[in-house]
């Protein structure tokens, strides 16, 4: 019974976005109000209709429903409880119904939030947005239903969840993305329907600030736990493989960054609106070509859905007509808007200018490196590989350069700023990094014989340095010494501080972790021990157990530390029992210091395994680093300026801008 | 840089208690070169993994493969000749820097170029207003900037 | 913004769009054979059933031959070894390439599915394999009568896949060789 009623619910999902995608929009040009507002209850009605049908998803996995296709693909008795739930959208079908329950969730809380706005741009609006509905609710019914049967013979035991996914990373790491990518709709459907209304002024900018940065947060978050994820999931040590599903979630944060920036020079100042209109629908542009690059299968990738060239060709078709349209549009339209103010020299117009060149650049490369392969084939140029050696080579310089910009962004002032001023602010957190640049390395090479000073780490120690140093020299002059004075700073203000440490704590994991990794391959017999840096491994040898759905080899490694502390680190070899994979689940002792990373190989001949060891220092700052970006992130958004923003236009009326149609 | 932060690598640990490594070098150097090329060779049938990372059959073998000829004495770049000559090119994860991948190596540059060039351009330009309807919006912008002047936002 | 550069993204995009239609029809695993048109490697290899055998590169010069890189651990060997059997009666002249598989394993998986092969060289390092940029079984090289290769197929040959990538090639390379 709850299949079919889950299908319905979907079906009626798909007639509500159809409605909501049209009488809006349609009331938004002829002024009829309450066609305006119907959008409201539709959004919200299609999010309840979408709600319904995701229970109704749960529930079939939680009774082991195996007439239902897509949970006789992706569960199975044996599985755990909350792995059933999460296999939810373990894979296509379901994965497309997390996302549409998620648009609905987005555009029901426009609904529910856009009381300040006028009545006709929040009608076009949630139009755009049920388009988009429409769209991908089209795509599921059509070709992707999680609530097909398998009837009249269903079968009695599901295939299993990927072991890979059998695990938290599930629960909550395609959520978070999802609301991030799905997010990302919102910037484009204000984009839309500022080209749509003509309406350029900066309260536009206002409205969609928050928005902007809600979404952008929930992005950061939802990467970085792909990463942490990947990194004790996968068993071999890495966070971050340029593969081209990772790449299809990076380049729309990056977009979605520069926007960030972008859009915070339109309100305050009046400028780069195309600009920023144009990051907008770019954003989320990326956000649908990462969508077809991950379910169409035209790139190989580990992380890649099931691949069915048919799938891939509505999407590709939908992201054309979309995509197509808003450019089109923006084409028409935006040669209408003109700057209000004008900036010259290093003004903070400029330093944001930079920071979005550095960040488009950055995309670009990316996405040529993810694409070139497939362009090189489709040109019969060969096939070739684009991997991590060409990604890194552009990427971090690119990024060295931003942060070196980042720390002179609080001294700019609009308009114009005195370079001399800026050298002025630079000169003392300048030279304290590059201090802290120079010995650092040096230090941390005197404990061994031989080695020499890393340029990498030294590189990364000033950068990081740098951003933190003139962060603070910003807050001291800002506040005039005085933390009364600080406290009175606005959400907006911390919310960048935060956010820009953050960057520099990330920064700082990444290259200190890389600069200064240790890794060992070897061969163990039990008993066997080994000293690697500061650390003893001692390999206890390895025990089967028997689990629930899957069989472990279980190895014992006792690691002690200068101290004379140990910990004892368990990493297993799974062999899962109903679809016969074999995972590596590595052992972590984590700390902010260092992470200690074991995990087992092959078994060798007799009791010997080979063990990898591994040493990461400072490992853990790259996902606390982005964590404190969402924070911050975050906090900007909520600031009181956004909240307050009703009763000023109350007053305000319609002065100002050009006239809401 | 990878080549850099592996010598340190080598460089900082103390001797093991006798232990094979998996893969025995006659030389230090061999291993970091080692671990470079395998960080930079694909393997031809896994779903996007370098050979490092991957313990598919033909990943071992191509693995022992560089080791052999790493101890034969043959340079890095004559090794990877060595492999692409029977695996052609597609296991590079590095791309090769010919014609057919000028756009790939030259594009990022020439955006970052012409972005920059525009930053610079719009930084000299001197702008008048343009559209009277925007002079309140101005006013209320430039009132609104001299409040908050001193907080970044 | 000036009045063309606007137009500029929609036109990437368009120009993106047909590169990714175009996409949708090619399978991004499959690698080129990088000896295409270049010699088949030199070898020196036991033959499978005759220990006191070795065959060396010369004995494919002077026929049209194909060879198939096959083992008795490879599942998809097996599906595909009826064709090849076919082919085998056809008249086409097929040399077999064990690939890293034990002799004893390998005579009886031809005893029980049948032996197309003219012989079987035994490569039971894969030595010859990585020569020849194998990187999983079953593959097929087809070799002109100069020892030289002319076409690779990675995975299963069957009758569509004979017809499609193999027959016209191989009647040309047999009027070649006369």
């Amino acid at each position: 019974m709850s299949p079919e009623l889950g299908h319905l619910a979907v079906i009626a999902a798909l007639c509500l976005s159809f409605f909501q995608a049209v009488i809006p929009m349609v009331g938004s040009f002829v002024g009829h109000r309450s066609w305006m507002r119907l959008g409201h209850s539709l959004a919200l009605g299609q999010f309840v209709f979408l709600g319904l049908a995701f229970v109704c998803l749960i529930s079939v996995f939680i009774q082991d429903d195996f007439s239902v296709a897509y949970v006789a693909n992706n569960s199975n008795t044996l599985l755990p409880l909350h792995y059933k739930v999460s296999a939810v959208w373990g894979a296509h079908e379901g994965s497309l119904l997390l996302w549409t329950l998620i648009l609905a969730g987005w555009s029901g809380a426009i609904a529910l939030f856009s009381g300040h706005m006028p009545q006709t741009f929040s009608a076009r609006v949630l139009s755009i947005l049920g388009f988009i509905s429409l769209g991908f609710l089209l795509f599921l019914l059509f070709t992707s239903n999680p609530f097909e049967r398998l009837l009249p013979v269903s079968p009695l035991e599901g295939r299993d969840l990927n072991p890979l996914l059998q695990d938290f990373g599930l629960i909550v790491h395609p959520p978070m993305l999802y609301m991030g990518y799905v997010g990302s709709s919102v910037p484009f459907a204000f984009a839309i329907a500022a080209l749509i209304g003509g309406q350029f002024d900066s309260a536009w900018a206002r409205w969609s600030r928050p928005w902007i940065n809600t979404s952008w947060v929930f992005l950061t978050l939802g990467i970085s736990l792909g990463s942490w994820w990947a990194y004790y999931e996968l068993g071999w040590g890495g966070w971050w493989f340029w593969d081209p599903v990772e790449n299809a979630s990076f380049m729309p944060w990056l977009m979605s960054t520069a926007l960030v920036h972008s859009v915070a020079a339109t309100e305050k100042r009046g400028v780069f609106r195309s600009w920023t209109l144009l990051l907008a629908i770019l954003s989320f542009s990326l956000s649908l070509l990462g969508a077809f690059l991950v379910r169409s299968g035209i790139l190989t990738s580990v992380h890649s859905f099931a691949n069915d060239p048919e799938r891939g060709i509505f999407i590709l078709w939908f992201l054309v007509i979309v995509v197509g349209a808003s450019l089109l549009l923006f084409a028409i339209r935006s040669p209408q808007m003109a700057n209000s103010t004008t900036h010259r020299g290093w003004s903070r117009e400029t330093i944001l200018l930079v920071n979005n060149v550095l960040l488009v650049t950055s995309t670009a490369t990316i996405f040529i490196g993810t694409l070139y392969p497939l362009f090189s084939d489709v040109f019969q140029l060969g096939k070739i590989s684009v991997g991590a050696p060409y990604f890194n080579f552009f990427f971090v310089p690119l990024m060295i350069i931003l942060m070196l910009a980042l720390g002179f962004a609080g001294f700019t002032r609009w308009g114009s700023t005195d370079v001399n001023l800026l050298l002025r602010r630079g000169l003392f957190p300048g030279l304290l990094s590059f201090f802290i640049a120079l010995l650092v390395p040096a230090l941390l090479t005197d404990s061994s014989s031989g080695s020499s000073y890393s340029f990498t780490a030294g590189i990364t120690l000033f950068v990081s340095a740098w951003v933190l140093f003139m962060t603070i020299e910003d807050i001291y002059l800002k506040s005039r010494g005085s933390w009364i004075n600080a406290k009175r700073f606005t959400c907006s203000y911390w919310g960048m501080v935060i956010a820009h440490i953050g960057l520099a704590a990330c920064a700082l994991g990444v290259g200190m972790s890389s600069s200064y990794d240790e890794q060992r391959d070897l061969r163990m017999m039990p008993g066997d021990a080994v000293k690697i840096s500061d650390y003893e491994f001692r390999f206890g040898g390895v025990n089967r157990v028997d689990n629930a759905n899957f069989v472990a080899f279980r190895g014992e490694v006792s690691v002690t530390d200068k101290t004379g502390m140990t910990i004892n680190l368990f990493p297993e070899k799974r062999n899962y029992k109903a679809g016969g994979q074999v995972m590596t689940e590595a052992a972590i002792d984590a700390s902010l210091a260092r992470d200690l990373y074991v995990s087992l190989g092959e078994p060798l001949q007799g009791e010997a395994w080979a063990v990898r060891l591994q040493i990461k220092p400072l490992v853990r700052f790259i996902w606390l680093g982005s964590v404190l970006i969402g924070f911050g992130g975050l906090l900007a958004a909520f600031d009181k300026r956004y909240r307050r923003r009703k009763k000023v236009l109350d007053g305000q009326s319609n002065r100002g801008g050009l006239a809401f149609e | 840089m990878k080549r850099l932060l592996l010598v340190y690598t080598l460089l900082f640990f103390s001797i093991a208690f006798g232990l094979d490594d998996l893969v025995e070098f006659s030389d230090p150097l061999l291993r970091e070169r080692y671990d470079q090329l395998t960080w930079e060779l694909r393997c031809p049938k896994c779903q996007n993994q370098n050979l490092a990372d991957s313990n598919s059959p033909i990943s071992l073998d191509l693995k022992d493969e560089i080791h052999h000829l790493l101890e034969r004495g043959l340079s890095n770049q004559e090794i990877k000749s060595h492999l692409t000559s029977r695996y052609s090119d597609f296991i590079l994860y590095r791309p090769q820097v010919n014609k057919t991948t000028s756009i790939l190596w030259g594009s990022p540059i020439l955006i970052l170029f012409i972005g920059g060039w525009l930053v610079f351009r719009l930084s000299r330009r001197s702008n008048e207003l343009k559209q009277e309807n925007l002079k309140s919006e101005m006013d209320k912008q430039r009132l609104k900037n001299l409040l908050d002047s001193g907080t970044i936002e | 913004m000036n009045k063309f550069a606007v137009f500029a993204p929609l036109a990437l995009f368009l120009g993106l769009s047909m590169i990714l239609f175009l996409g949708l029809d090619k399978d991004p695993s499959i690698l080129p054979s990088a000896l295409v048109d270049k010699e088949f490697p030199e070898f020196d290899l036991m033959a499978l059933d005759d220990e006191h055998r070795q065959i060396t590169r010369e004995e494919l010069l002077g026929d049209v031959t194909l060879v198939n890189v096959w083992a008795s651990w490879c599942y998809a060997c097996s599906v595909e070894h009826n064709m090849l059997n076919k082919l085998s009666n056809r008249g086409v002249k097929i040399v077999g390439l064990n690939y890293k598989d034990q002799v004893e394993d390998a005579m009886l998986w031809l005893e029980n599915l049948g032996d197309p092969f003219v012989y079987s060289v035994s490569d039971i390092r894969g030595r010859l394999g990585l020569d020849l940029g194998v990187y999983g079984a079953p593959e097929t090289f087809l070799v002109d009568a100069q020892g030289i290769i002319r076409y690779r197929r990675v995975g299963v040959i069957d009758e569509r896949v004979w017809r499609n990538e193999f027959r016209d090639l191989y009647a040309e390379l047999l009027v070649e060789a006369q």
